[in-house]
Parts: C-alpha cells; structure tokens; sequence
C-alpha cells in the first residue's frame, strides 16, 4: 500500500523462500549446536526466577521452577533460550524496520474492539503457556524442530496444534475475519 | 564425522550463548520476512484465506530435514548426537490441543509473539504476559499433574523407529505430503479468493 507521505510496508517474502530460509537456519542450528530452535523455555526461564524472587522456599521444593534455575554458578537468565529469544527480538526488529512495517498498533479483524483482542491474546498466552509446558515445548521446539527430526511427539503435538486451531476458529471469527 | 560441531567441543557454554543469538537473529529475521510478526497473517491459516503458515513451516521442515539426511549419510554429522525432545504421548497430545486452542484465540505463538513485539505489536506484548502467566499456572500445579505430565513415557523416538521403516522412505512420505500440501493449500487459496471478490 502506497501513502502519502512516502513507501508503505513492503510486501511479505514468497512462504516458500522464507521457509526455505527458516529450514536452512534450523539446520545450521542442528549442525552447529546439535538441537533446534526454542522459545518457550526462555519465558519458563522468567517466570522460575520471578516466582524464586519473591518465594525463594516455594521455588526450591517445586521441581519444574528448579528445572530452570539449577544453571551450576551461573546465573539462570544465561540460559541458551533466553539468548536465543533475544536474537529472536533483534532479527525481527531487523527485518520489520527493513521492510517499514515496524508500527505500533494492535492486531484484529474489523469487527473486535482493542480491548476485547487484548484480552484474547492474553487468554490465548495462557493457554498456550499451559500447553506448552505440557507438550515440553511450543511451535519452534517440538513442532519445527522436533519435525524435521521425525519425532514421534513432535508430529503427534503438531497434528493436534493444526486440529485445535481449526476446532476452535468459528467461535471465534469475529476476531479475525 | 564432526558434527554437531559443539558436541564435539568446538566451542565451550559461554560461546554457545552467542551462537544462541546468532542463530536466533536469522530465525527472527525470517519469521518476520514470512510476515509472522502479524497476529491477522497467523490467524488466516485457520479461515483458509492465506496458508503461509503450513507452507513456511512445512518447507523449512523438509528443508532440514533432507539437509540433515544428507550431512549424515554423507558421514559428516552424527544423527545420534542431535537432541531428540522425548515423546510423553498423551500429555503432548493435550498440549499440542492446548496451543491450537491458544494459537487460534491469541493470534501468536510463542516465538512469533516476540517477533511482533519486535515490530511494535501491543497486542503481542499482552500475549506475552498471558503466556508467562499459562507458565506460573502450570509451575504452580507441577506437583498435582506431575503424574501425568510424565506418563506414556516413550523415551527418545523417532517414525522410522516406530514403525520400523528406512529413514529415507519416511522423508520421501514426508516430502511428497508437503507437496500435495502445497497444492492443496494453494488451491484451496484460489477458491476462497474468488468468492471473497463475487461477494
């Protein structure tokens, strides 16, 4: 779209060449660190430091917050994720304000006010801050990654990921569409 | 065989935090280049009007795929030493009904989340909190689910091993669905876009 007062966003890159892309860092993360692409695990990360700050006892004799802070010496924000996730934030800020579509707005079809879609992303964060602490691991970790590695987990994680989105999209079109 | 190379020692842990942000610098660059950053571009995968998401993840997955089927027969990367996520069935099949549910309602997932954060999307910063809130509320109940969390434990597994089937007989399958996803997916595209333009 052109405006007025100079270049609009430029158009996305063909999926095929961007997955191509995509598939080929994801390879040269196997090659190089012999594992795949994350994100989740850097926001457990987070949330086992917050909850260690505030409740340092309750943090220790819960397993799963321990799973996140045991780093040996190290501090447990110097976890591969949580760099990982940063590098995440850089490069899309990269490629956003190459193609001018760094903007401050709020997603959302034309029939949802902004605080109704506010309160879907969170309830949809939610969600699948849950699922993917179940499944050990989000679209990157299990479904990208664990893919291409012919996971049994992976793949079954990914057709139920496809299964519930569709389940659940009628109800609520009125975001999107 | 040296590969990978950090399993080899090549690099120690300190490194292989600022291979983590290289590498998470090009899988960000590339989400955001395939539009990723854009909770509506996302959502379109569920309504049929665009299917970038099937199309990117299935090419990027065949493409690493083949990459590494190649590397490793070519005896230069050793599969065994590639970490494998171990398959817990039943709490990976909730999980993933979980993330379809959540993907749908919120728009993101989590790694797409910080790419549109990186592009200004308030929406995606809300998402964010959301998901590190799903995490407390799971970390919360770890020791009640724990049980089940851990059940239908099937260890390090891969398809071929499953169903005793050649490796590469596996990739083909998967190749030629991926094809006959892209086509499908493309003209399903068509058909939609044709009856947004009578309407």
């Amino acid at each position: 779209m052109e405006s007025a007062t100079g270049r609009g966003p430029a158009p996305y890159m063909n999926p095929y060449l961007a997955g191509l892309g995509l598939g080929l860092v994801l390879l040269a993360s196997f090659v190089v660190m012999g594992r795949g692409l994350g994100a989740s695990g850097a926001f457990s990360s987070v949330v086992a430091l917050g909850v260690d700050a505030v409740a340092p006892a309750h943090a220790q004799a819960n397993e799963f917050y321990q799973g996140y802070l045991d780093r040996g010496a190290g501090h447990p924000l110097k976890s591969y994720l949580v760099f990982q996730v940063l590098g995440v934030l850089a490069g899309g800020f990269l490629s956003g304000a190459l193609a001018r579509r760094v903007k401050r707005t709020v997603e959302r079809g034309p029939r949802i006010g902004v605080g109704p879609r506010l309160l879907l992303a969170f309830t949809g964060g939610a969600l699948m801050g849950i699922g993917a602490k179940l499944a050990r691991g989000c679209t990157s970790g299990q479904a990208l990654s664990g893919g291409a590695v012919l996971n049994v987990g992976s793949w079954a994680f990914m057709l139920m990921i496809f299964a519930g989105g569709y389940a659940l999209a009628y109800f609520v079109r009125r975001q999107w569409t | 065989m040296n590969a990978p190379l950090f399993k080899f020692g090549l690099f120690g842990d300190e490194t292989s935090l600022v291979v983590a942000f290289v590498i998470g610098i090009a899988f960000g660059f590339f989400l955001e280049r395939a539009g990723f950053g854009s909770a509506r571009k996302l959502s379109a995968q569920f309504y049929l009007t665009d299917m970038a998401v099937f199309k990117v993840m299935f090419t990027a997955i065949v493409t690493a795929m083949i990459g590494l089927f190649y590397l490793s027969w070519a005896g230069f990367v050793d599969l065994s030493l590639v970490y494998l996520t171990p398959t817990f069935l039943w709490p990976q099949i909730l999980g993933g009904l979980l993330l379809g549910f959540g993907f749908v309602i919120g728009g993101y997932c989590p790694g797409t989340s910080v790419v549109a954060v990186s592009t200004g999307r308030i929406d995606a910063l809300i998402y964010g909190g959301g998901l590190l809130a799903g995490i407390f509320v799971f970390g919360e109940a770890y020791p009640a689910i724990e049980g089940f969390v851990n059940s239908s434990d099937m260890g390090q597994l891969t398809i071929p091993q499953l169903f005793h089937l050649p490796y590469g007989l596996v990739l083909f399958a998967v190749v030629l669905m991926a094809l006959g996803g892209f086509v499908g997916a493309t003209a399903v595209e068509k058909i939609l876009a044709r009856k947004a333009s009578e309407s």
